[in-house]
């Protein structure tokens, strides 16, 4: 298929290699990506086991469901529970995250009616097609999905659709960037940067990187060989001791992005401080609906309880692997206790999680 | 969530497309990019397309990884 084959030429692969060799790189760089898609495309074509053994790839904060907190999860799953008249429609990757006081697939069970969807426009369907109904979405996801968010809410407007709301739950990418940063928890050389993330904010959105903390950006496509440019675009940057924002994946990314899709959600959102996992608050770093679309703000519908969240203490190290500290097999859960079909965390739950990416494709 | 893979856009009716993605055919929304035309390539998110694939980039990027296998 076009655009796929090409980037996957495997006649192509050594000549990187070699070039990535002849960098002398070797000791001590570690390169972060920030994107679920990456993590598992890094897994999937075993890109860690053909650089050098010094260049250490890490994943960082790019699983949407991995970053919400217990406590939204518990939230929505408590007011599941006591609206059973009530639809609430998500992407599937939330359905199985383990919560305090459970998982939307376990009040399901019960007997809650939790709909999974591929996208909000989806959800909006169900809202017209059952009007008695109130129906909910739980909008997961970053900069690339809170435009769709955006656009379904803006349809509903038109459509007059009363008895659909949201529950927003975005987050944006470069405030848990600035945070890897600041903390300064794990030394990072280089980012490879979301390829669809990018493909709405554009590249310019990194580059506070490149300038306040003198970190090279390289925003990479998903196919082994954008992997691999992308690594070696990085280490050049390095060996050079340039800081600069490059795109490898310019067939989709350009600098200023998506403009369209920036205005609705600029229409639609306000940036507000949120929690994220593993991380705390983190300033600017969350979209809420404006006021003025408060009627489908499902936080302002209805009364959705925060609780604190109970402590398990099971020992899941979700928090450590989103920031990078630990890799899944530093966990002593990790495919012990912890596994696909009995996951433990949020990061073996997702599709886009790296304990997911490691169990799949990396177990020793 | 995030699909990397490319979808064609085989058909339009206002405000939708009707893409292939690897051989599965989807409608999605045209509405957060403007100028979609069949034959496109294109980026499908959540239902959504959120940008057209540039075919001269694409090659200008594969010219580049052949050019790197290829230096002495």
């Amino acid at each position: 298929m076009r655009y796929i084959d090409e980037f996957r030429d495997s006649a192509q692969v050594k000549g990187i290699l070699d070039e990535i060799e002849s960098l002398g790189l070797r000791e001590g760089i570690n390169l972060m990506e920030i994107c679920g898609t990456h993590t598992h495309s890094i897994s999937r074509y075993g890109i860690r086991g053909v650089i050098p053994r010094g260049i250490g790839l890490l994943s960082g904060p790019g699983c949407p469901v991995c970053v919400t907190t217990e406590e939204e999860i518990d939230a929505i799953i408590g007011f599941a529970r006591e609206n059973r008249d009530v639809v609430i429609a998500t992407f599937g990757d939330m359905l199985k995250v383990p919560a305090s006081v459970g998982s939307l697939e376990g009040v399901r069970a019960e007997g809650s009616d939790v709909r999974v969807v591929y996208s909000p426009l989806d959800a909006l369907e169900v809202a017209i097609g059952e009007p008695e109904k109130e129906v909910i979405f739980c909008a997961v996801g970053f900069e690339t999905t809170a435009p769709t968010v955006g656009a379904t809410v803006l349809k509903a407007m038109e459509l007059g659709v009363d008895n659909f709301s949201v529950i927003s739950l975005h987050r944006l990418t470069p405030p848990a960037m600035r945070s890897l940063m600041e903390e300064g928890e794990v030394r990072i050389d280089g980012f490879i940067c979301p390829g669809h993330v990018t493909a709405i904010t554009g590249s310019e959105a990194y580059r506070f990187l490149a300038g306040e903390y003198n970190t090279p950006c390289v925003v990479a496509g998903f196919e082994p060989l954008d992997a691999l440019l992308a690594i070696y675009m990085l280490l050049k940057q390095i060996k050079d001791g340039r800081a600069e924002i490059e795109v490898e994946y310019s067939r989709v990314v350009t600098p200023k992005g998506n403009t369209r899709a920036k205005r609705i959600m600029e229409r639609l959102f306000r940036v507000v401080d949120t929690r994220w996992r593993g991380f705390g608050l983190i300033a600017a770093s969350g979209l809420k609906l404006k006021e003025e679309f408060s009627l489908y703000d499902a936080e302002r519908r209805f009364y959705i309880r925060r609780m604190e969240a109970v402590d398990k203490d099971q020992g899941c190290r979700c928090a450590d692997v989103i920031r990078g500290i630990i890799t899944p097999e530093e966990c002593s859960l990790f495919s012990t206790l912890c596994r696909p079909e009995s996951p433990l965390g949020p990061c073996m739950v997702s599709t886009e999680g790296t304990c997911s990416a490691y169990y799949r494709y990396e177990r020793r | 969530m995030c699909l990397g893979i490319p979808a064609l856009v085989i058909g339009l009716e206002g405000e939708e497309a009707l893409v292939d993605v690897a051989g599965a055919r989807r409608k999605v929304s045209t509405a957060l990019v403007e100028g979609i035309e069949e034959g496109d390539y294109v980026i499908v998110h959540a239902g959504f397309i959120i940008q057209k694939i540039d075919a001269d980039r694409a090659a200008e990027t594969i010219r580049m990884i052949r050019e790197l296998g290829r230096r002495p």
